[in-house]
């Protein structure tokens, strides 16, 4: 693919580990905030090629991984029900709710469907007109346009039988939310790179004063997440605390003007719950007023919901970047990609699933 | 998150009031809609999430940072890796991982 | 052994919680992956009891009579019927004669029972029957018996076909799962993840047009060119559910072996890759068709590659890994940047993500 193979050239690679390398003069800690970001360093291995004195911490960018185990169980509940189609992308099919997953809710009867777009769900709708066609909103800044577009399209060309099952999270609160943890060791960040594509620049550098901390732009592939690193570290050496964009091809400072007025029509900030973190002020969307309809929270009217996580897990600690995986008691024996216990170990860019997935070699014999 | 990935718009059209594309990603031609980026053109690269173009993907930034990743390889064997060198000169092979 | 032949006692089983957790079969368990293992070693294998003598080949290779025949059966349920570059039909012949193949055997006759869901149209079942007879003529096997059912509209996704395959297992084969060794080569017939994105494209939300055309495909003549090298070839398996990674797993598994692949020098198309990147896919858990894995002592790899690639069936045949005595059961990768990653086995079916 152009503009994407080019990004992985191994020798270009290595001249940017070779840079980092020079400049880096002692140890730093740099949280890469997004599961894909996470994803792409893991099974590259590009951790493996950095200096030892550069940990990169995991952070909780995973939408998967974080959202709240009570929408799940709801999510699970309005599946089970007969007369809905249930759509989802392929990530969350299987998250644990309290008591199963979306699969086993398809085993037992359910018509959940796993799409690529929000606007095939829409297409379902319109093509089931006897049935409720749900689709599951979950993701970041970077989702949220595409879920606000489809319920937009629902309201004006009146497709009654669609409704939004809306759990998004915002970046910037979660990297307060981090930074005033007490236990913080994050000292830059790799910010996400299509949720500025989307958002733009501009809710970061008051975060780079506030905390004193470098927020790099950064994109996925490996060079585009080796140059977000060795920007970073190079502020890092000089003492600098500043926004910098290392993935201008597809982030401007602005972002996408038309998507930020859909997403202000259609959503309304929220306090969100974070599986695994609690709950962080203002971190999340949810329907506004004018879709109120279109609310699946609303449309099935779903209570009794009675979470229960498990009282092993340790996701929420791998997810602030407080523990590494394999430091969980559980991981690789009780809990695996197979029995997953939480999110991190089922998304494929949750960080427990990534080091299952590509690090066991080390980690086990570590 | 946000597995979005760039492809060259091949078609514009309104479908039910709604600016749709095909997009190209190289051989992959998949419907996108084309919404957010109502003043998009034929030819363009755009950045895809989930069936959406999220921005124009500025071609002429992508030939500059490659160019930079080059630039920056150029200086190195201007100059030489001080490591190589020290290695070289005590007489050690080169414990670099990439090699 | 419980009495009542069927009732299953679960709670004498001594494997762990897994099957249990779940009461119902899943689509994962259909995915080829650690799902469909643990379906048949903790369900099918301890219910059929002292009856079941599986190895865990494709194929059996059974004594009968002094004759050492090769006999594999396989279901096909693919959705949809008809795909670039084939149908469920060529599926299922090639299926089977692969089977057989990789027992190193020629495969002789084979049977074809097919399950028909009420109200699907005439000339779709004309259709797969039609590519079915060609795909027969072209490996060279007789269809010489078969069964027709149909079921309530509503259940059968039009067409399943079950075949079943009696081959000449080749007198110079010994080639079983368990041979490979370290210090063995790997190879891969040609190219990855073409079979799996062809089916994915025209699929109900997932839809994308693509020239990417299934490779489905007879392996035997293939086969019989490798063994006429005289090499000692160890293993041969197609790589179908669960793509390579799946495949080699349990491979590695099975051999106790360790398995080291080169990222490098995977032989995937543009038009796969850049599908699989669309998706959030990784083609080495794409499913394959027309391709098989070769597992060939080292001082036989070049000549077993040079025979392969004379052959129109193994044109881009590559070395992609060896065996190795490190990590035993595993498989890893060395990536394109220089790192190690481990190739898993997957769990269920692979699926589109967005993150």
């Amino acid at each position: 693919m152009k503009y994407l193979d080019e990004f992985s050239d191994p020798e270009l690679a290595r001249n940017l580990v070779d840079q980092i390398k020079d400049a880096t003069s002692r140890r730093w800690s740099i949280m890469e905030v997004c599961g894909g970001q996470t994803h792409s360093i893991i099974r590259h291995g590009i951790d493996q090629l950095l200096p030892e004195t550069i940990e990169m911490i995991h952070g909780p960018g995973c939408p998967v991984c974080v959202t709240p185990l009570e929408v799940i169980d709801k999510a699970l509940e309005i599946a089970s029900r007969p007369g809905v189609i249930f759509c989802s992308f392929g990530d969350m099919l299987r998250v644990p709710g309290s008591a199963k997953d979306l699969f086993q809710v398809k085993s037992q009867g359910g018509d959940v469907r796993v799409v690529y777009s929000p606007l095939d769900a829409l297409k379902i709708a319109k093509d089931n007109p006897d049935k409720e066609v749900v689709f599951f909103g979950i993701g970041f800044e970077t989702t949220a346009p595409a879920n606000a577009m489809t319920v937009y399209e629902a309201k004006r060309r009146g497709i009654e039988n669609f409704s939004l099952l809306v759990s998004h999270v915002l970046v910037p609160p979660a990297i307060s939310a981090i930074m005033e943890s007490p236990t913080c060791r994050v000292q830059a960040f790799l910010a996400a790179g299509h949720v500025c594509t989307v958002m733009g620049t501009d809710e970061y550098p008051p975060l780079c004063d506030k905390y004193g901390i470098p927020i790099v732009v950064t994109g996925f592939e490996p060079l585009d997440i080796l140059e977000g690193i060795r920007r970073t570290v190079l502020q890092l050496e000089s003492g600098r605390h500043e926004l910098e964009n290392a993935y201008p091809r597809a982030v401007q400072d602005t972002g996408n003007p038309a998507a930020k007025a859909m997403l202000l029509d259609v959503f309304d900030v929220t306090d969100r719950a974070w599986r695994g973190i609690g709950v962080i002020p203002s971190s999340g969307w949810r329907l506004s007023h004018a879709y109120r309809d279109y609310d699946a929270e609303h449309r099935f009217a779903v209570t009794d919901i009675h979470t229960e996580e498990s009282a092993v897990c340790r996701s929420g600690e791998v997810l602030q970047g407080q523990i590494k995986p394999h430091e969980c008691e559980a991981f690789g024996t009780l809990c695996t990609p197979r029995n997953p216990l939480g999110a991190t170990m089922v998304s494929s860019e949750g960080a427990c699933a990534a080091y299952y997935l590509y690090r066991r070699l080390e980690v086990t014999n570590a | 998150m946000c597995l979005a990935v760039p492809g060259k718009i091949t078609s514009i059209e309104d479908r039910d009031g709604t600016l749709m594309s095909i997009v190209d990603f190289g051989g992959i031609k998949k419907d996108v809609c084309l919404q957010y980026i109502p003043d998009a053109e034929v030819g363009q690269y755009v950045v895809v999430h989930v069936g959406f173009a999220l921005q124009r993907l500025d071609e002429e930034s992508a030939m500059r940072t490659l160019a930079e990743f080059e630039h920056l390889g150029v200086l190195k064997e201007e100059f030489g890796d001080g490591f190589e060198l020290a290695a070289k000169q005590a007489g050690l092979t080169n414990p670099e991982v990439l090699s | 052994m419980p009495e009542d032949p069927t009732t299953i006692d679960m709670e004498s089983w001594v494997c762990p919680a897994p099957l249990r957790d779940a009461p119902n079969i899943v689509m994962g368990h259909g995915g080829g992956g650690a799902m469909s293992a643990e379906l048949i070693e903790h369900l099918f294998l301890p219910a059929f009891g002292p009856a079941a003598d599986a190895g865990m080949g494709d194929s059996a290779v059974v004594d009968i009579g002094g004759a050492r025949l090769a006999f594999s059966t396989d279901s096909f349920v693919v959705k949809p019927m008809v795909f670039p570059g084939g149908t469920i039909g060529d599926l299922a012949v090639n299926g089977t004669v692969n089977d057989l193949a990789m027992a190193g055997a020629r495969p002789m006759v084979m049977s074809t029972a097919f399950i028909l869901e009420e109200g699907t149209p005439l000339d779709e079942i004309a259709r797969v029957a039609q590519a079915l007879g060609t795909a027969a003529l072209a490996a060279g096997v007789k269809l010489v018996t078969g069964d027709t059912k149909v079921v309530d509209s509503g259940h059968g996704d039009g067409v399943y076909i079950n075949t079943a395959g009696i081959g000449l297992v080749d007198e110079r084969a010994d080639i079983r799962p368990q041979r490979a060794t370290p210090g063995d080569v790997v190879i891969i017939s040609g190219d990855i993840g073409v079979h799996g994105v062809a089916v994915m494209s025209c699929r109900e939300g997932l839809e994308f047009a693509t020239t990417v055309a299934s490779d489905t495909a007879p392996l035997h003549g293939l086969v019989a060119a490798m063994l006429d090298t005289g090499a000692d070839i160890h293993v041969l398996r197609d790589p179908t559910r669960g793509g390579v990674a799946a495949t080699l797993n349990e491979i590695a598994k099975t051999a106790k072996t360790g398995i080291s692949l080169d990222e490098r020098t995977f032989p995937i198309p543009a038009d796969v890759r850049d599908a699989c990147g669309l998706l959030g896919l990784d083609p080495l858990y794409v499913a394959n068709e027309g391709k098989l894995l070769a597992f060939v002592p080292a001082e036989d790899a070049d000549r077993v590659l040079a025979a392969m690639r004379a052959h129109p069936a193994g044109t881009r045949a590559t070395v992609i890994g060896e065996c190795v005595t490190d990590h035993p059961g595993m498989v890893s990768a060395k990536t394109a940047l220089g790192g190690t990653r481990v190739v898993d086995l997957p769990i269920g079916e692979q699926l589109p993500r967005i993150c």
